[in-house]
């Protein structure tokens, strides 16, 4: 059972958490990510370590509501459990001294792409971030990039905020004008391949970190098989960072819509009564905190 | 000559061999076709008594030579035939931790049942079924009598996987006075027993009963932790205190064949398919959140002849699927099944396609797959492991439309702990090499035991495994004077 310390809207459906994960906050790195299964009949969803604090023990997630899990989720707060979380998963993200490096992150890709930038900088890259959103209420962690990055740009499609347009039109200038050494993209999938087609003609090198569907996280399942280079690659242990351009981002998306139909059975589920379904999930996870209890009490 | 033996069978052995062997009661097939219940449902104490009636006890009996950790059945017979069924439990627990699991799994039409004198004429004896029976019995009744466990030595033992192996490691080192933690990646305990086998060949309730037992014992499990991720070898020692470490991960890498078309919608390794289904319960959709692409009026294909493939094809049946097809490279003969799964199959209305291979799937524009290329077969040489091996049959492809396609095609070793723990030997196989008298690997206090080892096996192999680790590291942390690291590599078996 793993305790929601904290819990915080960020944006528009977006919502942050810190959750007591000793073993986790001890080893994670950038660029991996947690496993989380809500209660005794939730799905495991993968979620990237956003940050992490090792002396207290606890690691930060942030959460785009966009489905039936995310959504529940959401709704949890402070003192709330989390049945399973395990990580941290993945390779990290490839730390080096790069030169000028580009950050390129879409809504809730910002909250991932945020460690992985943090180092880069720690490392002596220039870093230039690019923060994109539908709208000024769908961006979030805006200050903590400024932070860790030399210039930051932010872009929105509807110019509620920033600058009007899309990142790879502001990624597109940079580009032309010359001296990107490195760029990272997280986002949606047409995002990522736009960045792909922009970049891998000019044979910058470019990463993207696949979000590609999971049951396990280890290697076990295949799953989140992804054609890389033309070959088959987990990306729960291969990745979840892979070269852009050798991405086949068709067989991504297709993978990923999979399950659509009963993605969709499941959101009307849970927006039927939301409140039970809370209610279920917290008194299940109270009956598994009391077993546990149990159990340890009958040890000594 | 038996007379000699004090025996609590009534009957002169003329008498017993005339005795037909019992059928075990099962579900409907029509009826299980549908269900995930169990499909066999056991002796009734009756049953129990009269097959144990037809043992004509053999002073050297086969059936415990030929059950890889020597149960001796015999006994056991004998106490099921004096009504001490408690007795008989305590007599298989004694070289057989998890009888409840090994009596609905074991392949014994090549292990006890093979060796039983009664085979040589008629059927043997029901060995499993009895095994099952007196397992169920201090089961039901709760009266597992807890053994004593010798006075703690304050030495920590680190049991890395709760499948068969480690299960049988910990019930023996936590008897042995040692503290035993057991660290599992999945959120569930039990490796393949809980996401592999499906609930109607191996019903969860009695996994779990076994890990309740083990934890009332005092060890302690901890789910949620991959090992070589969360955590690494060396810090679980040099950090965490631990004076040994058993690694039991077992052989989890799926295979794929490696054919174009492997990415459609709807094509799975059995590994995911099984483990959507048992694991995540997905045929409890939409009480349980997992999904999986519908099986339901479609038509679904599994690839392979082993337990895998049955327990995939079987599942597929049971989710509604309108056809479901075992397709195997080989010969019924060859098929690595238990004999049982494959006649339950029959019975439950799968179709078998011998000797064929799939060589391409095909999809349509959304990417959901469409059909399937095979190519026909035929028997060659011998290979290595002595089954003669599939020739492709130049112009013999056809196509078949089938919208699930299921690769049971054999598994190899996850890598994870391997190449986190510096100093531990691995085989070429990729396998982590450990001795075969002691189960010692090259790294000093890490042992190593089951399919991680041997590749895919059985679980009874990984049990005995456990076992035998155990008695090893007792003799390392005791300070036996036999030395523990030994250069050896690992035998593999082949899975598919
Ligand atoms: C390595 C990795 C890191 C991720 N990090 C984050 C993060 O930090 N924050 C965040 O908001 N989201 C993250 N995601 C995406 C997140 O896992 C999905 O949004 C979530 O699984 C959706 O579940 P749902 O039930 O809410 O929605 P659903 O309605 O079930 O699914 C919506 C979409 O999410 C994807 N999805 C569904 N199930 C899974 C699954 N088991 N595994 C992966 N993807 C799935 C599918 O493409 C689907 O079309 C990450 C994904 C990956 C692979
Ligand atoms: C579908 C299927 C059906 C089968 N049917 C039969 C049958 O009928 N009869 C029979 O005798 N045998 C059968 N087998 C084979 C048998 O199940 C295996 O041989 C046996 O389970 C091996 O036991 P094990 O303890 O070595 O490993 P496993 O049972 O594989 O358990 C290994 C455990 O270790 C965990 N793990 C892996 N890596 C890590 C890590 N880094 N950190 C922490 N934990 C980790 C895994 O999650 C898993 O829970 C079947 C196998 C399958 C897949
Ligand atoms: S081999 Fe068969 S007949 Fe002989 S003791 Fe064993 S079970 Fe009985
Ligand atoms: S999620 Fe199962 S192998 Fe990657």
């Amino acid at each position: 059972m793993f305790e929601i310390v904290e819990a915080r809207p960020l944006a528009r459906g977006i919502k942050l958490f810190v959750i007591k994960a000793p073993r986790i906050a001890r080893k994670q790195r950038p660029g991996q990510f947690v496993i989380v299964r809500l209660d005794e009949c939730g799905e495991r969803i993968p979620l990237t370590i956003a940050d992490a604090n090792p002396k207290a023990g606890t690691v930060t997630i942030v959460v785009q509501a966009i489905g039936k899990t995310t959504m529940l989720l959401s709704m949890l707060e402070a003192g709330d459990s989390i049945l399973d979380v395990v990580g941290p998963l993945g390779k990290p993200s490839e730390i080096e001294k790069f030169g000028t490096t580009v950050v390129v992150s879409g809504s809730v890709g910002t909250a991932m792409a945020y460690p992985t930038a943090r180092e880069l900088k720690r490392a002596g890259n220039k870093v230039i971030s690019i923060v994109g959103a539908r709208s000024k209420d769908l961006l979030v962690l805006e200050d903590e990039v400024r932070a860790v990055s030399d210039e930051t740009y932010v872009v929105t499609d509807d110019g509620s905020y920033g600058q009007k347009g899309l990142v790879t039109d502001k990624l597109k200038e940079l580009v032309d004008a010359g001296g990107v050494n490195y760029v990272l993209a997280i986002g949606p999938v047409p995002m990522m391949r736009a960045v792909a087609n922009l970049t891998g003609p000019k044979q910058i090198k470019t990463i993207v970190s696949l979000n590609s569907i999971m049951v396990d996280g280890t290697g076990m399942c295949g799953g989140c098989r992804v054609l890389v280079n033309n070959s088959s690659q987990f990306a729960c242990v291969d990745g979840p960072d892979f070269d852009a351009t050798q991405v086949n981002f068709e067989v991504l998306t297709q993978r990923n819509n999979m399950y659509r139909e009963q993605e969709r059975a499941s959101i009307e589920r849970l927006q039927a009564d939301p409140e039970a379904e809370l209610k279920k999930l917290r008194e299940s996870n109270r009956a598994h905190a009391c077993a546990l209890e149990t159990a340890e009490v009958s040890h000594d | 000559m038996t007379d000699k033996i004090p025996s609590n069978n009534p009957l002169p052995n003329k008498e017993r061999a005339k005795l037909p062997r019992q059928r075990v009661p099962e579900q409907d097939a029509q009826v299980r076709a549908h269900n995930f219940c169990e499909v066999n449902l056991g002796f009734p104490a009756e049953q129990a008594r009269q097959e144990s009636l037809r043992c004509i006890e053999c002073p050297k009996p086969g059936c415990v030579t030929k059950c890889p950790v020597s149960v001796n059945v015999r006994a056991v017979i004998d106490l099921i035939l004096a009504g001490d069924y408690l007795g008989a439990a305590s007599k298989v627990r004694e070289d057989n931790a998890l009888p409840a699991i090994t009596g609905r799994v074991c392949p014994v039409e090549d292990q006890c049942e093979s060796g039983c004198v009664l085979g040589k004429k008629g059927e043997p004896v029901g060995i499993a079924y009895l095994e099952r029976f007196v397992a169920d019995w201090e089961r039901e009744t709760g009266q597992f009598g807890s053994p004593v466990s010798a006075p703690a030595t304050g030495k920590k033992v680190g049991l890395i996987g709760s499948g068969p192996a480690s299960l049988a490691c910990a019930g023996d080192l936590i008897q042995m006075g040692h503290q035993v933690h057991v660290f599992e990646a999945l959120h569930e305990l039990g490796g393949v027993l809980v996401y592999g086998i499906p609930e109607f060949r191996l019903p969860k309730d009695i996994v779990r009963h076994e890990i309740e037992v083990l934890r009332r014992r005092g060890v302690v499990f901890e789910t949620n932790v991959v090992v070589g991720k969360t955590v690494t070898i060396d810090e679980l020692m040099q950090e965490e205190g631990f004076n040994a470490i058993f690694v039991a991960t077992g052989a989890g890498l799926p295979k794929f064949l490696k054919v174009p078309g492997e990415h459609f919608n709807g094509v799975y390794s059995a590994n995911e398919f099984l483990t959507r289904v048992n694991l995540m319960r997905a045929y409890l959709f939409p009480q349980y959140d997992e999904p999986l692409y519908p099986c339901k009026d479609r038509d679904v294909i599994v690839v392979g002849g082993g337990n895998t493939a049955m327990d995939a094809v079987r599942s597929a049946l049971r989710l509604g699927a309108k056809s479901a097809s075992i397709y195997y490279r080989r010969t019924e003969k060859e098929m690595p099944a238990r004999v049982e799964e494959v006649h339950h199959a029959k019975d439950e209305g799968v179709h078998f396609e011998m000797l064929v291979n799939p060589v391409e799937f095909f999809g349509d524009e959304k990417g959901n797959l469409t059909s399937v290329k095979c190519i026909r077969q035929e028997l060659g040489e011998p290979d290595d492991s002595g089954r003669r091996s599939p020739v492709p049959i130049k112009g013999s492809e056809f196509v078949v439309p089938c919208s699930v396609a299921i690769i049971a095609a054999g598994t190899s070793a996850n890598p994870l702990i391997q190449s986190t723990t510096p100093g531990l030997a691995v085989t070429k196989r990729g396998y982590i090499s450990a001795s075969d008298d002691t189960l010692a690997t090259s790294k000093p206090g890490v042992f190593a035991g089951g399919d991680i080892v041997t590749g895919g096996a059985t679980v009874i192999l990984a049990m005995g495994a456990g076992r035998k680790a155990a008695k090893s590291i007792n003799a390392y942390l005791m300070g036996a004077p036999k030395e523990s690291v030994q250069e050896q590599t690992g035998t593999a078996v082949s899975a598919d």
